[in-house]
Protein backbone atom coordinates (compact mmCIF):
# COMPACT_ATOMS: atom_id res chain seq x y z
CA UNK A 1 0.00 0.00 0.00
CA UNK A 2 2.92 2.31 0.66
CA UNK A 3 4.79 1.12 -2.43
CA UNK A 4 5.22 4.58 -3.93
CA UNK A 5 6.65 5.76 -0.63
CA UNK A 6 9.02 2.80 -0.34
CA UNK A 7 10.25 3.50 -3.88
CA UNK A 8 9.95 7.28 -3.38
CA UNK A 9 8.06 7.55 -6.64
CA UNK A 10 5.29 10.11 -6.67
CA UNK A 11 1.90 9.52 -8.28
CA UNK A 12 0.60 12.95 -9.32
CA UNK A 13 -2.52 11.29 -10.75
CA UNK A 14 -3.77 10.79 -7.20
CA UNK A 15 -3.97 14.51 -6.44
CA UNK A 16 -6.10 17.46 -7.53
CA UNK A 17 -4.55 19.82 -10.06
CA UNK A 18 -2.68 22.92 -8.99
CA UNK A 19 -5.16 25.02 -10.94
CA UNK A 20 -7.85 24.05 -8.45
CA UNK A 21 -5.84 25.17 -5.42
CA UNK A 22 -7.45 28.38 -4.16
CA UNK A 23 -5.07 28.79 -1.21
CA UNK A 24 -1.92 29.29 -3.29
CA UNK A 25 -0.90 32.99 -3.42
CA UNK A 26 -4.45 34.04 -2.51
CA UNK A 27 -4.01 33.85 1.27
CA UNK A 28 -1.53 35.15 3.83
CA UNK A 29 -0.54 35.24 7.49
CA UNK A 30 -0.91 38.88 8.49
CA UNK A 31 -0.58 38.89 12.28
CA UNK A 32 1.48 37.02 14.87
CA UNK A 33 1.34 37.09 18.66
CA UNK A 34 2.54 35.12 21.67
CA UNK A 35 2.78 35.27 25.45
CA UNK A 36 5.99 34.87 27.39
CA UNK A 37 7.34 31.31 27.22
CA UNK A 38 7.99 29.92 30.71
CA UNK A 39 8.18 26.76 32.78
CA UNK A 40 5.48 27.88 35.19
CA UNK A 41 3.07 30.52 33.90
CA UNK A 42 0.96 30.74 37.05
CA UNK A 43 -1.94 31.52 34.68
CA UNK A 44 -4.73 29.54 33.13
CA UNK A 45 -4.81 28.64 29.47
CA UNK A 46 -7.80 30.86 28.64
CA UNK A 47 -5.95 33.86 30.07
CA UNK A 48 -2.87 33.14 27.94
CA UNK A 49 -4.95 32.46 24.81
CA UNK A 50 -6.60 35.89 25.15
CA UNK A 51 -3.22 37.63 25.45
CA UNK A 52 -1.70 35.86 22.43
CA UNK A 53 -4.76 36.39 20.23
CA UNK A 54 -5.02 40.08 21.20
CA UNK A 55 -1.32 40.50 20.34
CA UNK A 56 -1.76 38.83 16.93
CA UNK A 57 -4.85 40.93 16.08
CA UNK A 58 -3.04 44.13 17.15
CA UNK A 59 0.02 43.12 15.14
CA UNK A 60 -2.14 42.80 12.00
CA UNK A 61 -3.65 46.25 12.57
CA UNK A 62 -7.11 44.71 13.04
CA UNK A 63 -9.64 44.83 15.88
CA UNK A 64 -11.51 41.96 17.50
CA UNK A 65 -14.61 43.12 15.59
CA UNK A 66 -12.89 41.98 12.36
CA UNK A 67 -12.31 38.41 13.54
CA UNK A 68 -14.91 35.88 12.40
CA UNK A 69 -13.11 32.52 12.53
CA UNK A 70 -11.13 30.42 15.05
CA UNK A 71 -8.92 27.39 14.47
CA UNK A 72 -7.17 25.23 17.06
CA UNK A 73 -6.34 21.68 18.21
CA UNK A 74 -8.76 19.09 19.59
CA UNK A 75 -6.20 18.90 22.43
CA UNK A 76 -6.86 22.57 23.26
CA UNK A 77 -8.36 22.88 26.75
CA UNK A 78 -9.78 26.40 26.44
CA UNK A 79 -13.47 26.25 25.62
CA UNK A 80 -14.07 27.98 22.29
CA UNK A 81 -17.39 29.65 23.24
CA UNK A 82 -15.84 30.92 26.48
CA UNK A 83 -12.91 32.28 24.51
CA UNK A 84 -15.25 34.01 22.03
CA UNK A 85 -17.06 35.56 24.99
CA UNK A 86 -13.84 36.78 26.57
CA UNK A 87 -12.43 38.22 23.34
CA UNK A 88 -15.73 39.88 22.42
CA UNK A 89 -15.76 38.48 18.88
CA UNK A 90 -19.13 39.72 17.56
CA UNK A 91 -20.08 36.69 15.45
CA UNK A 92 -17.95 33.62 14.94
CA UNK A 93 -18.88 32.37 11.45
CA UNK A 94 -16.24 29.64 11.15
CA UNK A 95 -14.55 27.36 13.68
CA UNK A 96 -12.63 24.11 13.54
CA UNK A 97 -10.46 21.86 15.69
CA UNK A 98 -7.93 19.36 14.36
CA UNK A 99 -6.76 16.12 15.98
CA UNK A 100 -3.42 14.42 16.55
CA UNK A 101 -1.38 16.93 18.51
CA UNK A 102 1.43 18.75 16.76
CA UNK A 103 0.50 17.36 13.35
CA UNK A 104 -2.32 19.91 13.38
CA UNK A 105 -0.21 23.08 13.65
CA UNK A 106 0.20 23.95 9.95
CA UNK A 107 -3.12 22.23 9.22
CA UNK A 108 -4.82 24.92 11.33
CA UNK A 109 -3.38 27.57 9.01
CA UNK A 110 -4.34 25.52 5.95
CA UNK A 111 -7.97 25.23 7.07
CA UNK A 112 -8.06 28.93 7.97
CA UNK A 113 -6.68 29.74 4.51
CA UNK A 114 -9.30 27.50 2.89
CA UNK A 115 -11.99 29.31 4.87
CA UNK A 116 -10.90 32.80 3.77
CA UNK A 117 -10.20 31.68 0.18
CA UNK A 118 -13.74 30.33 -0.16
CA UNK A 119 -15.29 33.31 1.58
CA UNK A 120 -16.87 31.53 4.56
CA UNK A 121 -14.78 33.79 6.82
CA UNK A 122 -12.71 36.97 6.38
CA UNK A 123 -10.16 36.93 9.21
CA UNK A 124 -9.41 33.63 10.98
CA UNK A 125 -7.28 33.38 14.12
CA UNK A 126 -5.36 30.13 14.68
CA UNK A 127 -4.22 29.63 18.26
CA UNK A 128 -2.82 27.18 20.81
CA UNK A 129 -2.49 27.71 24.55
CA UNK A 130 -1.00 25.16 26.92
CA UNK A 131 0.53 24.75 30.35
CA UNK A 132 2.63 21.81 29.21
CA UNK A 133 5.35 22.39 31.81
CA UNK A 134 3.34 23.16 34.95
CA UNK A 135 0.04 21.45 34.07
CA UNK A 136 -0.70 18.02 32.63
CA UNK A 137 2.48 16.77 30.96
CA UNK A 138 1.47 14.84 27.87
CA UNK A 139 5.03 13.59 27.45
CA UNK A 140 5.08 11.70 30.74
CA UNK A 141 3.79 8.18 31.12
CA UNK A 142 3.03 8.41 34.83
CA UNK A 143 0.16 10.79 34.09
CA UNK A 144 -2.04 7.84 33.17
CA UNK A 145 -1.37 5.67 36.18
CA UNK A 146 -3.86 6.04 38.97
CA UNK A 147 -6.87 7.15 36.99
CA UNK A 148 -6.97 4.63 34.16
CA UNK A 149 -7.26 0.88 34.37
CA UNK A 150 -6.77 0.29 30.68
CA UNK A 151 -4.97 1.87 27.74
CA UNK A 152 -6.83 5.02 26.67
CA UNK A 153 -7.32 3.93 23.06
CA UNK A 154 -7.47 0.58 21.26
CA UNK A 155 -4.12 0.91 19.54
CA UNK A 156 -2.33 1.95 22.73
CA UNK A 157 -3.42 -1.43 24.14
CA UNK A 158 -0.64 -3.03 22.12
CA UNK A 159 2.02 -0.80 23.73
CA UNK A 160 1.08 0.50 27.17
CA UNK A 161 0.93 -2.87 28.99
CA UNK A 162 4.56 -3.47 27.95
CA UNK A 163 5.80 -0.18 29.38
CA UNK A 164 5.94 1.72 26.07
CA UNK A 165 3.79 4.73 26.90
CA UNK A 166 5.61 7.96 26.21
CA UNK A 167 6.17 9.80 22.90
CA UNK A 168 9.92 9.73 23.55
CA UNK A 169 9.92 5.93 23.63
CA UNK A 170 7.65 5.61 20.58
CA UNK A 171 10.08 7.77 18.60
CA UNK A 172 13.07 5.94 20.05
CA UNK A 173 11.80 2.66 18.57
CA UNK A 174 12.02 4.20 15.08
CA UNK A 175 15.32 5.86 15.98
CA UNK A 176 17.07 2.71 17.14
CA UNK A 177 16.22 0.96 13.86
CA UNK A 178 17.23 4.05 11.84
CA UNK A 179 20.60 4.19 13.59
CA UNK A 180 21.05 0.43 13.07
CA UNK A 181 20.21 0.45 9.35
CA UNK A 182 22.21 3.54 8.42
CA UNK A 183 25.13 3.27 10.89
CA UNK A 184 24.25 6.53 12.67
CA UNK A 185 26.17 7.20 15.91
CA UNK A 186 25.05 9.43 18.81
CA UNK A 187 27.75 12.02 18.02
CA UNK A 188 26.22 12.47 14.55
CA UNK A 189 22.82 13.27 16.07
CA UNK A 190 24.26 15.87 18.46
CA UNK A 191 24.93 18.63 15.94
CA UNK A 192 21.27 19.33 15.28
CA UNK A 193 20.39 20.15 18.93
CA UNK A 194 23.67 22.08 19.33
CA UNK A 195 22.90 24.44 16.42
CA UNK A 196 19.34 24.98 17.64
CA UNK A 197 20.69 25.92 21.06
CA UNK A 198 23.04 28.43 19.39
CA UNK A 199 20.01 30.02 17.71
CA UNK A 200 18.26 30.23 21.09
CA UNK A 201 21.19 32.29 22.45
CA UNK A 202 20.20 35.08 20.04
CA UNK A 203 16.49 34.84 20.93
CA UNK A 204 15.71 36.48 24.29
CA UNK A 205 12.26 34.81 24.37
CA UNK A 206 13.72 31.29 24.19
CA UNK A 207 13.49 29.10 27.31
CA UNK A 208 17.15 28.13 26.81
CA UNK A 209 18.37 31.68 26.14
CA UNK A 210 21.54 32.24 28.21
CA UNK A 211 21.97 28.49 28.59
CA UNK A 212 24.52 27.53 25.94
CA UNK A 213 25.31 23.88 25.14
CA UNK A 214 28.35 22.41 23.43
CA UNK A 215 28.59 19.16 21.50
CA UNK A 216 30.44 17.72 24.47
CA UNK A 217 27.58 18.77 26.78
CA UNK A 218 25.24 16.87 24.46
CA UNK A 219 27.37 13.72 24.56
CA UNK A 220 27.61 13.84 28.36
CA UNK A 221 23.94 14.54 29.13
CA UNK A 222 21.66 11.93 30.67
CA UNK A 223 20.25 9.11 28.55
CA UNK A 224 16.47 9.10 29.11
CA UNK A 225 15.17 6.37 26.82
CA UNK A 226 18.04 4.86 24.86
CA UNK A 227 18.80 5.91 22.11
CA UNK A 228 17.48 9.38 23.13
CA UNK A 229 19.09 11.77 25.63
CA UNK A 230 17.89 14.75 27.63
CA UNK A 231 19.04 17.24 24.99
CA UNK A 232 17.27 15.31 22.23
CA UNK A 233 13.95 16.25 23.84
CA UNK A 234 11.75 19.30 23.31
CA UNK A 235 11.35 21.74 26.17
CA UNK A 236 7.97 21.47 27.91
CA UNK A 237 6.60 25.01 28.02
CA UNK A 238 3.74 27.14 29.37
CA UNK A 239 2.55 29.71 26.88
CA UNK A 240 0.21 30.59 24.03
CA UNK A 241 0.67 31.71 20.43
CA UNK A 242 -1.65 32.87 17.64
CA UNK A 243 -1.60 33.91 13.99
CA UNK A 244 -4.17 35.75 11.83
CA UNK A 245 -4.99 34.49 8.33
CA UNK A 246 -6.83 36.41 5.60
CA UNK A 247 -6.84 36.82 1.83
CA UNK A 248 -3.87 38.33 -0.02
CA UNK A 249 -6.23 41.03 -1.29
CA UNK A 250 -7.19 42.16 2.24
CA UNK A 251 -3.57 41.81 3.37
CA UNK A 252 -2.56 44.67 1.09
CA UNK A 253 -4.26 47.20 3.38
CA UNK A 254 -2.93 45.85 6.68
CA UNK A 255 -0.10 46.92 8.95
CA UNK A 256 2.50 44.20 8.32
CA UNK A 257 4.12 42.84 5.18
CA UNK A 258 2.11 39.67 4.48
CA UNK A 259 3.61 36.18 4.58
CA UNK A 260 1.80 34.74 1.56
CA UNK A 261 0.85 31.09 1.64
CA UNK A 262 2.45 29.56 -1.43
CA UNK A 263 1.38 26.03 -0.46
CA UNK A 264 -0.32 24.23 2.40
CA UNK A 265 -0.73 20.46 2.74
CA UNK A 266 -1.87 17.71 5.09
CA UNK A 267 -1.22 13.97 4.92
CA UNK A 268 -2.34 10.80 6.64
CA UNK A 269 -1.14 7.81 4.56
CA UNK A 270 -2.03 4.11 5.18
CA UNK A 271 -1.03 2.23 8.33
CA UNK A 272 -0.92 5.54 10.23
CA UNK A 273 -0.94 5.31 14.01
CA UNK A 274 -0.18 7.98 16.56
CA UNK A 275 3.63 7.77 16.57
CA UNK A 276 3.59 3.95 16.67
CA UNK A 277 3.23 2.98 12.98
CA UNK A 278 5.44 -0.08 13.46
CA UNK A 279 3.72 -2.27 10.86
CA UNK A 280 4.67 -0.21 7.85
CA UNK A 281 7.08 -1.84 5.37
CA UNK A 282 9.88 0.35 6.75
CA UNK A 283 9.93 2.20 10.08
CA UNK A 284 13.05 4.28 9.49
CA UNK A 285 11.13 7.08 7.77
CA UNK A 286 8.08 9.30 8.15
CA UNK A 287 5.71 8.52 5.26
CA UNK A 288 3.23 11.20 6.36
CA UNK A 289 5.96 13.85 6.03
CA UNK A 290 7.03 12.49 2.62
CA UNK A 291 3.49 12.51 1.21
CA UNK A 292 2.84 15.95 2.70
CA UNK A 293 6.08 17.30 1.18
CA UNK A 294 5.29 15.88 -2.26
CA UNK A 295 2.03 17.81 -2.25
CA UNK A 296 3.60 20.94 -0.75
CA UNK A 297 6.36 21.21 -3.38
CA UNK A 298 4.03 20.28 -6.23
CA UNK A 299 1.50 22.97 -5.31
CA UNK A 300 4.24 25.55 -4.67
CA UNK A 301 6.00 24.72 -7.92
CA UNK A 302 9.38 24.85 -6.19
CA UNK A 303 11.97 22.24 -5.17
CA UNK A 304 13.70 21.67 -1.82
CA UNK A 305 16.78 23.50 -3.13
CA UNK A 306 14.68 26.68 -3.50
CA UNK A 307 13.82 26.82 0.22
CA UNK A 308 15.73 29.60 2.04
CA UNK A 309 14.91 28.66 5.63
CA UNK A 310 12.97 25.87 7.37
CA UNK A 311 11.33 25.38 10.74
CA UNK A 312 10.96 21.63 11.38
CA UNK A 313 8.61 20.33 14.06
CA UNK A 314 11.13 18.56 16.26
CA UNK A 315 9.64 17.01 19.40
CA UNK A 316 12.91 15.05 19.44
CA UNK A 317 16.08 15.71 17.48
CA UNK A 318 15.57 12.49 15.51
CA UNK A 319 12.24 13.79 14.23
CA UNK A 320 13.99 16.83 12.76
CA UNK A 321 16.75 14.74 11.17
CA UNK A 322 14.44 12.22 9.52
CA UNK A 323 12.22 15.05 8.24
CA UNK A 324 15.26 16.44 6.39
CA UNK A 325 15.31 13.13 4.51
CA UNK A 326 11.57 12.99 3.84
CA UNK A 327 11.39 16.62 2.72
CA UNK A 328 14.03 15.85 0.10
CA UNK A 329 16.87 17.94 1.53
CA UNK A 330 19.06 14.82 1.65
CA UNK A 331 18.89 11.07 0.97
CA UNK A 332 17.43 8.43 3.28
CA UNK A 333 19.67 7.80 6.27
CA UNK A 334 21.70 10.97 5.68
CA UNK A 335 19.82 13.40 7.94
CA UNK A 336 22.44 13.29 10.67
CA UNK A 337 25.35 13.45 8.22
CA UNK A 338 23.70 16.52 6.62
CA UNK A 339 23.94 18.31 10.00
CA UNK A 340 27.45 17.15 10.92
CA UNK A 341 29.56 20.07 12.18
CA UNK A 342 26.45 22.26 11.97
CA UNK A 343 27.55 24.60 9.17
CA UNK A 344 24.88 23.58 6.65
CA UNK A 345 22.03 24.32 9.09
CA UNK A 346 23.33 27.50 10.75
CA UNK A 347 21.66 30.83 9.78
CA UNK A 348 24.34 31.47 7.11
CA UNK A 349 24.32 27.87 5.83
CA UNK A 350 22.65 26.29 2.82
CA UNK A 351 19.53 25.33 4.81
CA UNK A 352 19.14 27.33 8.03
CA UNK A 353 16.96 25.36 10.44
CA UNK A 354 14.76 26.31 13.41
CA UNK A 355 16.20 29.77 13.67
CA UNK A 356 14.38 30.71 16.90
CA UNK A 357 15.72 27.60 18.64
CA UNK A 358 12.87 25.29 17.63
CA UNK A 359 10.92 23.05 19.97
CA UNK A 360 14.18 21.82 21.51
CA UNK A 361 15.50 25.18 22.65
CA UNK A 362 12.94 27.98 22.14
CA UNK A 363 9.60 26.59 23.35
CA UNK A 364 7.11 23.81 22.81
CA UNK A 365 3.90 25.59 21.85
CA UNK A 366 2.87 22.58 19.78
CA UNK A 367 4.56 24.03 16.69
CA UNK A 368 2.89 27.45 16.77
CA UNK A 369 6.16 29.16 17.70
CA UNK A 370 7.64 27.62 14.53
CA UNK A 371 4.90 29.13 12.35
CA UNK A 372 5.53 32.52 13.95
CA UNK A 373 9.27 32.22 13.28
CA UNK A 374 8.59 31.22 9.65
CA UNK A 375 6.58 34.47 9.30
CA UNK A 376 9.35 36.52 10.95
CA UNK A 377 11.84 35.18 8.41
CA UNK A 378 9.57 36.50 5.62
CA UNK A 379 9.22 39.87 7.39
CA UNK A 380 12.97 40.09 8.08
CA UNK A 381 12.52 40.31 11.86
CA UNK A 382 14.02 37.05 13.18
CA UNK A 383 16.75 37.22 15.83
CA UNK A 384 18.64 34.83 13.52
CA UNK A 385 17.54 36.43 10.27
CA UNK A 386 18.44 34.66 7.04
CA UNK A 387 19.51 37.21 4.47
CA UNK A 388 16.96 37.80 1.70
CA UNK A 389 14.73 34.93 2.82
CA UNK A 390 11.98 34.58 0.22
CA UNK A 391 10.72 31.03 0.75
CA UNK A 392 10.14 29.89 4.31
CA UNK A 393 9.05 26.32 5.04
CA UNK A 394 7.44 25.06 8.24
CA UNK A 395 6.19 21.59 9.19
CA UNK A 396 3.74 20.07 11.63
CA UNK A 397 4.45 17.17 13.98
CA UNK A 398 5.97 14.00 12.49
CA UNK A 399 4.76 10.47 13.17
CA UNK A 400 1.10 11.51 13.22
CA UNK A 401 -1.22 12.84 10.50
CA UNK A 402 0.90 15.86 9.62
CA UNK A 403 0.89 19.15 7.74
CA UNK A 404 3.18 21.82 6.31
CA UNK A 405 3.36 25.29 4.77
CA UNK A 406 5.59 27.15 2.35
CA UNK A 407 5.39 30.91 2.91
CA UNK A 408 6.70 33.54 0.51
CA UNK A 409 7.14 37.31 0.60
CA UNK B 1 12.14 -7.22 33.65
CA UNK B 2 10.28 -6.82 36.94
CA UNK B 3 7.03 -5.17 37.91
CA UNK B 4 6.72 -2.83 40.89
CA UNK B 5 4.23 -4.38 43.34
CA UNK B 6 1.05 -2.44 43.99
CA UNK B 7 0.99 -0.38 40.78
CA UNK B 8 -1.60 -1.68 38.31
CA UNK B 9 -0.61 -2.55 34.75
CA UNK B 10 -2.74 -0.70 32.19
CA UNK B 11 -4.78 -3.37 30.42
CA UNK B 12 -5.49 -3.48 26.70
CA UNK B 13 -8.77 -1.92 25.63
CA UNK B 14 -11.01 -4.41 23.89
CA UNK B 15 -13.40 -4.02 20.98
CA UNK B 16 -15.10 -6.40 18.54
CA UNK B 17 -12.10 -6.39 16.19
CA UNK B 18 -9.33 -7.20 18.67
CA UNK B 19 -11.28 -9.38 21.13
CA UNK B 20 -10.30 -12.68 19.41
CA UNK B 21 -6.62 -11.66 19.64
CA UNK B 22 -6.72 -10.91 23.37
CA UNK B 23 -8.99 -13.91 24.13
CA UNK B 24 -6.40 -16.13 22.46
CA UNK B 25 -3.57 -14.55 24.47
CA UNK B 26 -5.52 -15.32 27.67
CA UNK B 27 -5.49 -18.97 26.47
CA UNK B 28 -1.74 -18.84 25.78
CA UNK B 29 -2.15 -18.69 22.04
CA UNK B 30 -0.88 -16.05 19.60
CA UNK B 31 -3.22 -15.52 16.65
CA UNK B 32 -3.03 -13.05 13.78
CA UNK B 33 -5.69 -11.58 11.53
CA UNK B 34 -5.32 -12.52 7.87
CA UNK B 35 -7.31 -11.87 4.72
CA UNK B 36 -7.75 -15.25 3.00
CA UNK B 37 -8.47 -13.54 -0.34
CA UNK B 38 -5.31 -11.39 -0.32
CA UNK B 39 -3.11 -13.68 1.79
CA UNK B 40 -2.06 -10.58 3.78
CA UNK B 41 -1.78 -10.25 7.58
CA UNK B 42 -3.24 -7.19 9.31
CA UNK B 43 -2.04 -5.77 12.62
CA UNK B 44 -3.88 -4.18 14.33
CA UNK B 45 -6.97 -6.21 13.38
CA UNK B 46 -9.71 -4.42 11.47
CA UNK B 47 -13.31 -4.87 10.33
CA UNK B 48 -12.33 -4.61 6.63
CA UNK B 49 -9.38 -5.72 4.53
CA UNK B 50 -7.77 -2.48 3.33
CA UNK B 51 -6.40 -4.31 0.26
CA UNK B 52 -9.53 -5.93 -1.24
CA UNK B 53 -12.16 -3.99 0.78
CA UNK B 54 -13.89 -7.21 1.76
CA UNK B 55 -15.60 -7.43 5.14
CA UNK B 56 -15.99 -11.22 5.19
CA UNK B 57 -12.63 -12.66 4.15
CA UNK B 58 -10.80 -11.88 7.39
CA UNK B 59 -9.90 -14.84 9.60
CA UNK B 60 -7.73 -15.64 12.59
CA UNK B 61 -4.74 -17.92 12.10
CA UNK B 62 -2.23 -19.34 14.54
CA UNK B 63 1.13 -17.54 14.59
CA UNK B 64 4.39 -19.47 14.59
CA UNK B 65 5.29 -17.37 17.63
CA UNK B 66 8.80 -17.13 16.22
CA UNK B 67 10.60 -14.08 14.97
CA UNK B 68 13.46 -11.72 15.66
CA UNK B 69 14.12 -8.45 17.43
CA UNK B 70 13.52 -5.65 14.91
CA UNK B 71 14.15 -2.67 17.22
CA UNK B 72 14.12 -1.79 20.92
CA UNK B 73 14.30 1.03 23.43
CA UNK B 74 15.86 0.95 26.87
CA UNK B 75 14.31 2.91 29.75
CA UNK B 76 17.36 3.89 31.76
CA UNK B 77 15.81 6.38 34.19
CA UNK B 78 12.52 6.91 36.02
CA UNK B 79 11.94 10.20 34.19
CA UNK B 80 9.92 8.89 31.26
CA UNK B 81 9.40 5.32 32.44
CA UNK B 82 6.24 3.42 33.36
CA UNK B 83 6.06 3.50 37.18
CA UNK B 84 4.71 -0.06 37.16
CA UNK B 85 8.03 -1.40 35.84
CA UNK B 86 11.44 -1.33 37.50
CA UNK B 87 14.14 0.56 35.58
CA UNK B 88 16.18 -0.23 33.69
CA UNK B 89 13.77 -2.09 31.43
CA UNK B 90 13.68 -2.61 27.69
CA UNK B 91 10.76 -2.73 25.29
CA UNK B 92 11.34 -4.68 22.09
CA UNK B 93 9.69 -4.61 18.67
CA UNK B 94 9.48 -8.18 17.41
CA UNK B 95 9.11 -9.00 13.72
CA UNK B 96 7.35 -12.36 13.59
CA UNK B 97 8.17 -14.81 10.79
CA UNK B 98 4.75 -13.90 9.33
CA UNK B 99 6.00 -10.30 8.89
CA UNK B 100 3.74 -8.83 11.58
CA UNK B 101 5.47 -6.69 14.22
CA UNK B 102 4.48 -6.68 17.90
CA UNK B 103 5.76 -4.63 20.83
CA UNK B 104 6.69 -6.73 23.87
CA UNK B 105 9.35 -7.45 26.49
CA UNK B 106 12.13 -10.06 26.74
CA UNK B 107 11.76 -12.26 29.83
CA UNK B 108 15.15 -13.93 29.96
CA UNK B 109 17.78 -11.33 29.12
CA UNK B 110 18.90 -7.98 30.50
CA UNK B 111 18.44 -4.76 28.50
CA UNK B 112 22.14 -4.51 27.67
CA UNK B 113 22.10 -8.00 26.09
CA UNK B 114 19.45 -7.09 23.51
CA UNK B 115 20.53 -6.98 19.88
CA UNK B 116 18.64 -6.24 16.68
CA UNK B 117 18.30 -9.50 14.72
CA UNK B 118 18.27 -11.77 17.81
CA UNK B 119 16.00 -14.82 17.20
CA UNK B 120 13.11 -15.08 19.68
CA UNK B 121 9.99 -17.09 20.44
CA UNK B 122 6.79 -16.26 22.25
CA UNK B 123 5.97 -17.15 25.87
CA UNK B 124 2.96 -16.17 27.93
CA UNK B 125 3.08 -14.27 31.19
CA UNK B 126 0.06 -14.59 33.54
CA UNK B 127 0.48 -11.29 35.30
CA UNK B 128 -2.75 -11.38 37.28
CA UNK B 129 -6.03 -13.25 37.30
CA UNK B 130 -7.41 -11.06 34.54
CA UNK B 131 -4.30 -10.14 32.55
CA UNK B 132 -2.07 -12.35 30.41
CA UNK B 133 0.52 -10.81 28.10
CA UNK B 134 2.67 -12.27 25.32
CA UNK B 135 6.38 -11.93 26.00
CA UNK B 136 9.46 -13.27 24.23
CA UNK B 137 12.57 -15.27 25.04
CA UNK B 138 15.76 -16.03 23.12
CA UNK B 139 15.83 -19.09 20.90
CA UNK B 140 18.59 -20.84 19.01
CA UNK B 141 18.96 -19.47 15.46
Amino acid sequence: MLQEYVERSYRPDLKPSVASNLIKDNTAIVGIGATEFSRDSGRDELDMACEAIKAAVDDAGLTMDDIDGLETFTLERTSMPTLVGSLGIPNLRFSNQISFGGGASCANVMHAAAAVATGVADYVVCYRSLNEASGHRYGRGDGYVGYLSEAPTLHYGYFFPFGLLTPLSWAGMYGMRWMHEFGVEPEHIGWYPVVLRENAQRNPKAIFHDKPMTHQDYMECQMIVEPLRMFDCCVDTDGAAAVVVTTAERAKDLKQPPAHILAAAQSSPPEQEIQTSYNRPIITGLPETWYMAQELFRVAGVSPADIDVAQLYDPFSLGGLVQLEELGFCERGEGAAFCEGGDRIRPDGELPLNTSGGLLSEAYIHGYNLIIEAVRQIRGTSTSQVENAELSLVTGGPGVPTSGLILRR
Amino acid sequence: MEYVPGIPILKPSIDADNKPFWDAVANHELVLQKCRACDVYHQPPRPMCPECKSMDTLEWVQSSGRGQIYSYVNFTTDRMAYPAMKVPYAVVLIELDEGVRLVSNMIDIEPDEIEIGMPVEVVFDDISEDLTLYKFKKRAA
